[in-house]
Protein backbone atom coordinates (compact mmCIF):
# COMPACT_ATOMS: atom_id res chain seq x y z
CA UNK A 1 0.00 0.00 0.00
CA UNK A 2 1.00 3.37 -0.69
CA UNK A 3 0.30 6.87 0.90
CA UNK A 4 1.42 10.58 0.10
CA UNK A 5 2.08 13.37 2.39
CA UNK A 6 1.96 16.89 1.16
CA UNK A 7 4.37 19.30 3.08
CA UNK A 8 3.69 22.76 3.11
CA UNK A 9 4.57 25.84 5.11
CA UNK A 10 2.05 27.09 7.55
CA UNK A 11 -0.63 29.99 6.29
CA UNK A 12 1.18 33.17 7.76
CA UNK A 13 4.83 32.13 7.13
CA UNK A 14 6.66 33.47 4.41
CA UNK A 15 7.81 31.38 1.65
CA UNK A 16 10.32 33.23 -0.11
CA UNK A 17 10.50 30.43 -3.04
CA UNK A 18 6.98 30.93 -3.81
CA UNK A 19 6.84 34.52 -3.79
CA UNK A 20 10.21 33.99 -6.67
CA UNK A 21 8.45 31.88 -7.78
CA UNK A 22 5.55 34.19 -8.62
CA UNK A 23 7.90 37.29 -9.52
CA UNK A 24 9.13 34.72 -12.09
CA UNK A 25 5.70 34.06 -13.88
CA UNK A 26 4.52 37.72 -13.45
CA UNK A 27 7.72 38.42 -15.48
CA UNK A 28 6.85 36.05 -18.30
CA UNK A 29 3.14 37.58 -18.78
CA UNK A 30 1.02 35.27 -16.64
CA UNK A 31 -0.22 38.09 -14.80
CA UNK A 32 -3.22 36.30 -13.25
CA UNK A 33 -1.11 34.87 -10.74
CA UNK A 34 -1.53 35.92 -7.24
CA UNK A 35 0.20 33.83 -5.15
CA UNK A 36 2.33 30.79 -4.89
CA UNK A 37 3.08 28.44 -2.58
CA UNK A 38 6.02 25.95 -2.71
CA UNK A 39 5.49 22.57 -0.50
CA UNK A 40 6.36 18.58 -0.95
CA UNK A 41 5.16 15.52 -1.68
CA UNK A 42 6.26 12.64 -0.12
CA UNK A 43 5.64 9.19 -1.41
CA UNK A 44 5.62 6.33 1.07
CA UNK A 45 5.61 2.84 0.14
CA UNK A 46 4.45 0.84 3.25
CA UNK A 47 3.85 -2.86 4.05
CA UNK A 48 0.15 -4.22 4.66
CA UNK A 49 -1.13 -3.28 8.05
CA UNK A 50 0.77 -0.09 7.82
CA UNK A 51 -2.25 2.96 9.35
CA UNK A 52 -2.51 6.20 8.53
CA UNK A 53 -1.94 6.96 12.75
CA UNK A 54 1.28 5.12 11.42
CA UNK A 55 1.87 8.00 8.87
CA UNK A 56 0.49 10.97 11.21
CA UNK A 57 3.66 9.61 13.56
CA UNK A 58 5.98 9.68 11.06
CA UNK A 59 4.84 13.33 9.77
CA UNK A 60 4.59 14.57 13.22
CA UNK A 61 8.08 13.35 14.21
CA UNK A 62 10.05 13.96 11.17
CA UNK A 63 8.36 14.78 8.11
CA UNK A 64 7.11 17.73 8.82
CA UNK A 65 8.09 20.36 11.09
CA UNK A 66 4.92 21.60 12.62
CA UNK A 67 6.50 24.56 13.78
CA UNK A 68 6.07 26.02 10.36
CA UNK A 69 4.85 23.31 8.19
CA UNK A 70 1.47 21.65 8.17
CA UNK A 71 1.07 18.07 6.65
CA UNK A 72 -2.13 15.99 5.22
CA UNK A 73 -2.00 12.57 3.97
CA UNK A 74 -3.43 10.57 1.62
CA UNK A 75 -4.03 6.89 1.77
CA UNK A 76 -3.62 5.27 -1.65
CA UNK A 77 -5.00 1.52 -1.11
CA UNK B 1 36.38 21.69 32.47
CA UNK B 2 35.18 19.42 29.57
CA UNK B 3 33.80 20.23 26.14
CA UNK B 4 32.46 17.78 23.27
CA UNK B 5 31.70 18.37 19.83
CA UNK B 6 29.58 16.46 17.65
CA UNK B 7 30.40 15.48 14.44
CA UNK B 8 28.28 14.77 11.67
CA UNK B 9 28.41 13.53 7.97
CA UNK B 10 28.79 17.20 6.69
CA UNK B 11 29.68 19.08 10.22
CA UNK B 12 32.39 21.75 8.51
CA UNK B 13 32.60 23.83 11.35
CA UNK B 14 33.58 20.95 14.12
CA UNK B 15 36.94 21.49 14.17
CA UNK B 16 36.87 25.37 14.42
CA UNK B 17 34.85 24.88 17.23
CA UNK B 18 37.26 22.70 18.80
CA UNK B 19 39.72 25.24 18.53
CA UNK B 20 38.14 28.00 20.15
CA UNK B 21 37.02 25.61 22.75
CA UNK B 22 40.33 24.11 23.65
CA UNK B 23 42.02 27.56 23.31
CA UNK B 24 39.33 28.85 26.20
CA UNK B 25 40.72 26.12 28.24
CA UNK B 26 38.71 22.97 27.51
CA UNK B 27 39.40 19.34 26.95
CA UNK B 28 37.64 18.73 24.05
CA UNK B 29 36.30 15.43 22.41
CA UNK B 30 35.34 15.03 19.16
CA UNK B 31 31.53 12.72 19.18
CA UNK B 32 30.42 10.83 16.40
CA UNK B 33 26.94 10.83 15.47
CA UNK B 34 26.41 7.61 15.74
CA UNK B 35 27.68 7.27 18.87
CA UNK B 36 24.86 6.93 21.64
CA UNK B 37 26.60 8.56 24.37
CA UNK B 38 28.70 11.85 25.26
CA UNK B 39 31.79 11.11 26.91
CA UNK B 40 31.81 11.17 30.80
CA UNK B 41 31.54 14.20 32.73
CA UNK B 42 30.94 16.74 29.65
CA UNK B 43 30.16 20.48 30.88
CA UNK B 44 29.25 21.97 26.95
CA UNK B 45 28.39 19.96 23.90
CA UNK B 46 28.66 22.06 20.73
CA UNK B 47 26.92 21.12 17.74
CA UNK B 48 28.65 22.85 14.78
CA UNK B 49 27.35 24.29 11.80
CA UNK B 50 27.84 22.55 8.43
CA UNK B 51 25.21 20.51 6.02
CA UNK B 52 24.34 17.84 8.59
CA UNK B 53 22.89 14.77 5.90
CA UNK B 54 23.16 17.32 3.11
CA UNK B 55 20.82 19.77 4.71
CA UNK B 56 17.84 16.75 2.77
CA UNK B 57 13.99 16.89 4.08
CA UNK B 58 15.00 20.22 6.19
CA UNK B 59 18.21 21.30 7.54
CA UNK B 60 18.95 19.42 10.57
CA UNK B 61 16.21 17.22 10.83
CA UNK B 62 17.67 13.86 10.28
CA UNK B 63 20.59 15.03 12.17
CA UNK B 64 17.92 15.71 15.10
CA UNK B 65 17.08 11.89 14.90
CA UNK B 66 20.75 10.86 15.37
CA UNK B 67 21.70 8.39 18.20
CA UNK B 68 23.77 11.34 19.95
CA UNK B 69 21.28 13.91 19.88
CA UNK B 70 19.11 11.92 22.21
CA UNK B 71 22.08 11.82 24.48
CA UNK B 72 22.88 15.75 24.10
CA UNK B 73 18.88 15.93 24.67
CA UNK B 74 19.11 13.75 28.12
CA UNK B 75 22.12 16.18 28.92
CA UNK B 76 20.52 19.33 28.38
CA UNK B 77 17.41 17.67 30.34
CA UNK B 78 19.73 17.06 33.20
CA UNK B 79 20.65 21.22 33.02
CA UNK B 80 24.00 20.92 31.09
CA UNK B 81 25.56 23.44 28.66
CA UNK B 82 25.19 23.10 25.33
CA UNK B 83 25.67 25.51 22.18
CA UNK B 84 24.80 24.77 18.58
CA UNK B 85 25.88 27.67 15.85
CA UNK B 86 24.73 27.71 12.20
CA UNK B 87 23.51 24.26 11.16
CA UNK B 88 23.46 23.34 15.13
CA UNK B 89 21.22 25.86 16.00
CA UNK B 90 18.51 24.20 13.08
CA UNK B 91 19.10 21.03 14.65
CA UNK B 92 18.89 22.00 18.07
CA UNK B 93 15.59 23.90 16.89
CA UNK B 94 14.50 20.63 15.41
CA UNK B 95 14.99 18.42 18.31
CA UNK B 96 12.62 20.84 20.85
CA UNK B 97 15.54 21.60 22.89
CA UNK B 98 15.18 25.72 21.34
CA UNK B 99 12.12 27.28 19.95
CA UNK B 100 11.47 28.12 16.45
CA UNK B 101 12.43 26.99 13.45
CA UNK B 102 14.89 28.56 10.64
CA UNK B 103 13.34 29.12 6.83
CA UNK B 104 15.06 30.03 3.88
CA UNK B 105 16.86 33.52 3.94
CA UNK B 106 14.18 35.91 2.83
CA UNK B 107 16.61 37.32 -0.64
CA UNK B 108 17.09 33.68 -0.84
CA UNK B 109 20.56 33.85 -1.46
CA UNK B 110 23.25 32.22 0.72
CA UNK B 111 24.91 34.72 2.34
CA UNK B 112 28.80 34.64 3.87
CA UNK B 113 30.14 37.61 5.22
CA UNK B 114 30.67 39.76 8.52
CA UNK B 115 27.72 41.13 10.18
CA UNK B 116 26.91 43.53 13.03
CA UNK B 117 25.12 41.32 15.84
CA UNK B 118 23.98 43.33 18.65
CA UNK B 119 24.38 41.65 22.13
CA UNK B 120 20.75 42.01 23.30
CA UNK B 121 20.98 40.27 27.21
CA UNK B 122 24.47 39.44 29.05
CA UNK B 123 22.70 37.37 31.26
CA UNK B 124 23.63 33.79 30.46
CA UNK B 125 26.67 32.41 30.66
CA UNK B 126 27.58 32.81 26.82
CA UNK B 127 27.13 36.80 27.00
CA UNK B 128 28.53 37.70 30.13
CA UNK B 129 31.64 38.68 28.57
CA UNK B 130 29.91 41.47 26.46
CA UNK B 131 27.67 43.99 27.36
CA UNK B 132 23.52 44.44 26.53
CA UNK B 133 23.77 46.58 23.65
CA UNK B 134 27.48 45.60 22.72
CA UNK B 135 27.57 45.26 18.71
CA UNK B 136 30.42 43.03 17.82
CA UNK B 137 31.31 41.78 14.11
CA UNK B 138 30.96 38.13 13.70
CA UNK B 139 30.69 36.15 10.43
CA UNK B 140 27.46 34.83 8.83
CA UNK B 141 27.19 31.78 6.29
CA UNK B 142 24.10 30.16 5.85
CA UNK B 143 21.25 29.83 3.91
CA UNK B 144 18.18 29.11 5.67
CA UNK B 145 19.08 31.46 9.00
CA UNK B 146 15.73 33.47 8.68
CA UNK B 147 14.49 32.70 12.58
CA UNK B 148 10.84 32.74 12.66
CA UNK B 149 8.61 31.88 15.97
CA UNK B 150 5.03 32.37 16.16
CA UNK B 151 3.58 35.80 17.50
CA UNK B 152 3.14 34.54 21.26
CA UNK B 153 6.63 32.64 21.27
CA UNK B 154 8.29 35.72 20.25
CA UNK B 155 6.53 37.67 22.66
CA UNK B 156 7.79 35.11 25.91
CA UNK B 157 11.39 35.26 24.05
CA UNK B 158 11.15 38.61 25.10
CA UNK B 159 9.50 38.63 28.17
CA UNK B 160 12.35 36.62 29.27
CA UNK B 161 15.04 37.71 27.89
CA UNK B 162 15.81 34.80 26.26
CA UNK B 163 17.26 36.56 22.92
CA UNK B 164 20.51 36.97 23.40
CA UNK B 165 21.82 38.45 20.00
CA UNK B 166 19.94 40.48 16.67
CA UNK B 167 21.19 41.67 13.88
CA UNK B 168 22.16 45.12 13.43
CA UNK B 169 21.28 45.07 9.87
CA UNK B 170 18.64 41.75 9.23
CA UNK B 171 20.62 40.07 6.43
CA UNK B 172 17.79 37.62 5.99
CA UNK B 173 14.42 38.30 7.08
CA UNK B 174 14.14 36.88 10.64
CA UNK B 175 11.56 37.93 13.03
CA UNK B 176 12.40 40.48 15.16
CA UNK B 177 16.24 40.55 14.22
CA UNK B 178 16.84 37.66 15.71
CA UNK B 179 20.23 35.90 15.42
CA UNK B 180 20.26 34.06 18.96
CA UNK B 181 18.27 32.55 21.57
CA UNK B 182 18.84 30.81 24.69
CA UNK B 183 16.71 27.87 26.33
CA UNK B 184 14.54 28.61 29.54
CA UNK B 185 17.19 27.62 31.74
CA UNK B 186 19.57 30.21 30.15
CA UNK B 187 22.11 27.04 29.71
CA UNK B 188 21.68 26.19 25.66
CA UNK B 189 22.37 28.83 23.15
CA UNK B 190 21.84 28.13 19.07
CA UNK B 191 22.83 30.65 16.96
CA UNK B 192 23.30 31.16 13.48
CA UNK B 193 26.39 33.92 13.39
CA UNK B 194 29.82 32.03 13.56
CA UNK B 195 31.83 33.66 16.93
CA UNK B 196 34.51 30.13 16.44
CA UNK B 197 35.26 31.74 13.13
CA UNK B 198 36.23 35.27 14.65
CA UNK B 199 38.29 33.59 17.70
CA UNK B 200 41.77 33.90 16.26
CA UNK B 201 43.76 37.03 14.66
CA UNK B 202 44.12 35.42 11.28
CA UNK B 203 40.45 35.04 10.79
CA UNK B 204 40.06 38.68 10.77
CA UNK B 205 38.35 40.00 13.97
CA UNK B 206 38.09 38.25 17.28
CA UNK B 207 35.39 39.57 18.37
CA UNK B 208 34.01 35.58 19.27
CA UNK B 209 36.63 35.17 21.74
CA UNK B 210 34.72 36.84 24.73
CA UNK B 211 31.95 33.99 24.40
CA UNK B 212 34.05 31.38 25.12
CA UNK B 213 36.07 32.55 27.75
CA UNK B 214 33.11 33.92 29.53
CA UNK B 215 31.71 29.99 29.04
CA UNK B 216 35.39 29.14 30.59
CA UNK B 217 34.77 31.07 33.24
CA UNK B 218 31.33 29.54 34.63
CA UNK B 219 32.08 25.92 33.84
CA UNK B 220 35.60 26.26 35.46
CA UNK B 221 35.13 23.84 38.80
CA UNK B 222 35.55 26.17 41.71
Amino acid sequence: MKARVHVMLKHGVLDPQGEAVRHALGAMGFDKVEGVRQGKVIDLQLAEGASEADVTAMCEKLLANTVIESYSIEMQG
Amino acid sequence: MKAAVIVFPGSNCDRDLAVAFERAGFDVSMVWHKDADLPEGVDIVGVPGGFSYGDYLRCGAIAAQSPIVKAVKAHTDRGGYAMGICNGFQILTETGILPGALLRNAGLKYICRTVGLKVATSDSAFTEGYNAGDVIGIPIAHHDGNYFADGDTVAMLHDQDRVAFTYDQNPNGSIADIAGVLSENRRVLGMMPHPERAADDGHGGTDGVALFRALAGVLTPA
